[in-house]
C-alpha cells in the first residue's frame, strides 16, 4: 500500500505505479511509449474523478486528514506577505499548535491566525499535533483584539483535532479561554473571516471560528465530535466511525444546507495536496472577495449582522 | 403541604440517576457517597443534601429553581421551544425517538427550563438544566432558550442566573449543537455590554461545550461544593496522557485553587448569597441580617427592577 494515498485511492496508486515504471523503462530503451503513458494519464484522471465523485462523508474525514494535506504554515507564505508572527499570551507562555500575526493580503495589513498541526514527527511534538492550550486561545484573542485596535480585518485557519485534552490544559482553564474568545468574536469590531481548511474539531476548532463569514474547502470537515468519539460513545465501538461521520453530517455540503457554512471552497482534482498553490490562489481570491463585501458595510451593520446570524443558528 | 405532597414528585419518578442504592423503593435512599441511609422527608428538607456527610446529590431542574426563587414567585417562560430533528440522526435508534422516550420520562420537552420570579424580593430571569433530559446536552433548544432568556434579562433589566448541569454539546444535532457555544457565549457577551449581571452556577456534572461556553462566562461563577467541571472528561485526559489523574482533579475545590471560579456555595445558602450578590449589583438594599424596615423603603430597589 503506497502511503501517500489513501485506502480508497489506491486503484489510483496502482496506476501511477504503472506511469512511473514505464517511464523509467522508456527511458533506458529509447522505444516510444509516449502515447501508451498518455493513455494511462487519462485513465488516472479520470479514475481519481470518478472516486472523488463518490467520496462518503468518512473519505472526506481522511482527505481532510491526509498526511500530506496543506497545514497553515502551508498557506500562509502562498496567500499572504511580509507575515510576521507574533508570539505569547503575556500571561503563560507561547502555543506552538496556534500561530498567529500581521501579515499583508495584496498590500492591505491583516491579522491571520491558524490551527498548524505540524508535518515531520518532529514538528508534530512541537506543535502538539495541533490541540491548542489555553494559551493559544488567549494569544490569539490577544491578537484579535490588537487588530480591533489597529483596524485590521481578521482571517483564521482552522484546523486542529481538538483543543488539548490534558492536565495542564484544565488547569489554566481551556474551557474558559475557547469561551471569552466566542464571546469576544462575537462583537470585535472588524471584519473576521473563518477557512476550515482541514478538520474542524469541536471547541477547539470554535475558539477561533466565530465571525461574519464561514467557509469549508471542499474536503474538510466541521464536527461537535470526532466521528470515533460519536461512535464510541454512541455505537461503544470507534469501528462505527464512518456511520457517525455519515450521521452526524461533517462535511460542507450539509453545513451549508443547515445554513452554518457560508461557502465551500473547491479543491482540485484529488485534494488540497495535489496542487498546493491552486488550492492556497483560491482560497486566497474566496478571502479578498469576501472581505471587500465585509469592508464595504459599516461597523454597525457589520457586528448586527454577525450577531443575528449567530443568535438565529438553528431556527 | 403534607409529608406525602412533599415525597411524591420526586420518590416517585425523578431519582433514576443516582446509582444502584441497594435500599428498597419508597422512604429510604442510600447517600451514594457515604452509603448512609436517609430517610427521604428528612433529606428532602434539607434539598437533597445528605445529612451526615454534606453530599450534594443531584436534583432536577424545577426542584432547582423552586429552592431557588422566593416561594411561589416563579413562572415559567419560554415553554414552548420544542426540539427538531435537522439531521434525521440515526444510530441503532433514531434521534427523534429517543428525544420522544426523554420527553416521557421527564415530562419536559427539552433539558432547559426557564422562569421569572423573584430572589429575595429582587426580580431575575433563571434557568436550570434537566440532567435527566439526555444528560442535559446543549442542542438547538438549550441554546436558544438561554439567548432569549438572556435577551428577556436585557429588555427587563433583570439579572440573570443559570444552574448548569450538562454532559456538553448534543452529538445528535452535530454542528447546530456546537454553534449554540457561539449563541450563547455572544448573548451573555451583550448582557456585559448592557450591564446586566449574570451568575452561573455550575452543579455535577458540567463538560464539553456547555463548559466552554456559558457556564464560565459568569460575572460570577460559582460551584457546588464537589461538583465536577471540566473541558474534557477525566477519561478522555487519562487516555491522551496516559496517567492517572491526581485526586480531586475538576472538582470545585480544583477550579477554586485555580481561578476557575469566584466561590463554592453550599446549596443551601444558594439563595441567601446569590440573592445578596444580586442586591448589591444591582444597588438594590441589602435584607440581609438585621436591616430595618425602613431602609428597605428608602432604596430604589423597585427602578432596578
Amino acid at each position: 500500500m503506497n502511503p501517500n494515498y489513501l485506502d480508497f485511492e489506491q486503484p489510483i496508486a496502482e496506476l501511477e505505479a504503472k506511469i512511473e515504471e514505464l517511464q523509467l523503462v522508456g527511458a533506458g530503451d529509447g522505444i516510444d511509449i509516449a502515447e501508451e503513458i498518455q493513455t494511462l494519464r487519462g485513465k488516472s484522471i479520470k479514475l481519481t474523478e470518478k472516486i472523488y465523485a463518490n467520496l462518503s462523508p468518512w473519505d472526506i474525514v481522511k482527505v481532510a486528514r491526509h498526511p500530506q494535506r496543506p497545514y497553515s504554515l502551508d498557506y500562509i507564505p502562498r496567500i499572504f506577505t511580509e507575515f510576521d508572527e507574533l508570539h505569547g499570551d503575556r500571561h503563560f507562555g507561547d502555543d506552538k499548535a496556534i500561530i498567529g500575526g500581521v501579515a499583508r493580503l495584496n498590500g492591505e495589513p491583516v491579522m491571520v491566525i491558524g490551527q498548524e498541526k505540524g508535518r515531520s514527527v518532529k514538528d508534530k511534538v512541537y506543535r502538539n499535533f495541533g490541540m491548542p492550550k489555553p494559551e493559544g486561545y488567549r494569544k490569539a484573542l490577544r491578537l484579535m483584539e490588537m487588530a480591533e485596535r489597529f483596524k485590521m480585518p481578521v482571517i483564521t485557519l482552522i484546523d486542529t483535532p481538538g483543543a488539548y485534552p490534558g492536565i495542564d490544559s484544565e488547569e489554566r482553564g481551556i474551557s474558559e479561554a475557547i469561551a471569552q474568545n466566542l464571546a469576544v468574536m462575537s462583537r470585535l469590531k472588524t471584519p473576521i473571516v473563518c477557512v476550515v481548511i482541514g478538520e474542524g474539531s469541536s471547541g477547539g476548532a470554535l475558539g477561533i471560528g466565530v465571525g461574519d463569514h464561514l467557509a469549508m474547502l471542499q474536503y474538510s470537515t466541521y464536527f461537535v465530535i470526532s466521528p470515533e468519539g460519536c461512535a464510541n460513545i454512541i455505537w461503544k465501538s470507534s469501528e462505527f466511525a464512518p456511520d457517525a461521520a455519515a450521521a452526524m453530517g461533517v462535511t460542507s455540503s450539509i453545513l451549508q444546507e443547515l445554513g452554518i457554512v457560508d461557502a465551500t471552497i473547491p479543491e482540485p482534482m484529488g485534494g488540497a495536496h495535489r496542487d498546493i498553490d491552486g488550492m492556497a490562489s483560491r482560497i486566497k481570491s474566496h478571502i479578498e472577495t469576501e472581505l471587500a463585501r465585509l469592508k464595504s458595510q459599516s461597523l454597525d451593520d457589520l457586528l448586527a449582522a454577525r450577531y443575528d446570524r449567530l443568535l438565529s443558528i438553528g431556527n | 403541604m403534607s409529608w406525602l405532597d412533599k415525597i411524591l414528585p420526586t420518590g416517585v419518578r425523578k431519582d433514576t440517576s443516582e446509582k444502584r442504592a441497594n435500599v428498597p423503593e419508597g422512604l429510604w435512599k442510600k447517600c451514594v457517597k457515604c452509603e448512609a441511609v436517609l430517610y427521604r422527608p428528612e433529606l428532602e428538607r434539607n434539598a437533597d443534601v445528605c445529612p451526615k456527610c454534606d453530599h450534594h446529590m443531584r436534583i432536577g431542574a424545577r426542584r432547582r429553581l423552586a429552592l431557588f426563587l422566593d416561594q411561589g414567585s416563579g413562572r415559567e417562560i419560554l415553554a414552548d421551544i420544542e426540539p427538531i430533528d435537522r439531521l434525521k440522526f440515526k444510530d441503532k435508534k433514531r434521534y427523534k425517538d429517543r428525544l420522544s422516550a426523554a420527553q416521557k420520562s421527564t415530562g419536559e420537552r427539552d433539558a432547559l427550563i426557564a422562569m421569572q420570579g423573584t430572589v429575595l424580593a429582587l426580580p431575575v430571569v433563571t434557568v436550570a438544566f434537566e440532567f435527566n433530559f439526555h444528560g442535559g446536552s446543549m442542542g438547538y433548544v438549550v441554546g436558544e432558550k438561554f439567548a432569549r432568556a438572556a435577551t428577556i434579562a436585557i429588555e427587563q433589566k433583570q439579572p440573570l442566573v443559570c444552574f448548569s448541569a450538562s454532559g456538553g454539546a448534543r452529538m445528535q444535532e452535530a454542528l447546530i449543537s456546537l454553534m449554540q457555544m457561539a449563541k450563547t457565549s455572544a448573548v451573555i457577551e451583550r448582557m456585559k455590554r448592557e450591564g446586566i449581571p449574570y451568575i452561573s452556577v455550575m452543579t455535577d456534572p458540567i463538560y464539553g461545550g456547555v463548559s466552554a461556553s456559558l457556564a464560565l462566562l459568569g460575572d460570577i461563577n460559582v460551584a457546588e461544593p464537589d461538583a465536577r467541571a471540566g473541558f474534557a472528561g477525566p477519561n478522555i485526559i487519562e487516555q491522551t496522557i496516559r496517567q492517572k489523574l491526581p485526586p480531586g482533579f475538576q472538582r470545585s475545590e480544583f477550579l477554586l485553587e485555580h481561578g476557575a471560579i469566584d466561590m463554592i456555595v453550599h446549596r443551601n445558602d444558594m439563595r441567601e448569597t446569590l440573592g445578596g450578590l444580586l442586591q448589591k449589583f444591582t444597588h438594590s438594599a441589602s435584607t440581609r441580617g438585621d436591616v430595618s424596615a425602613d431602609e428597605l423603603v428608602d432604596s430604589d430597589a423597585s427602578e432596578n427592577a
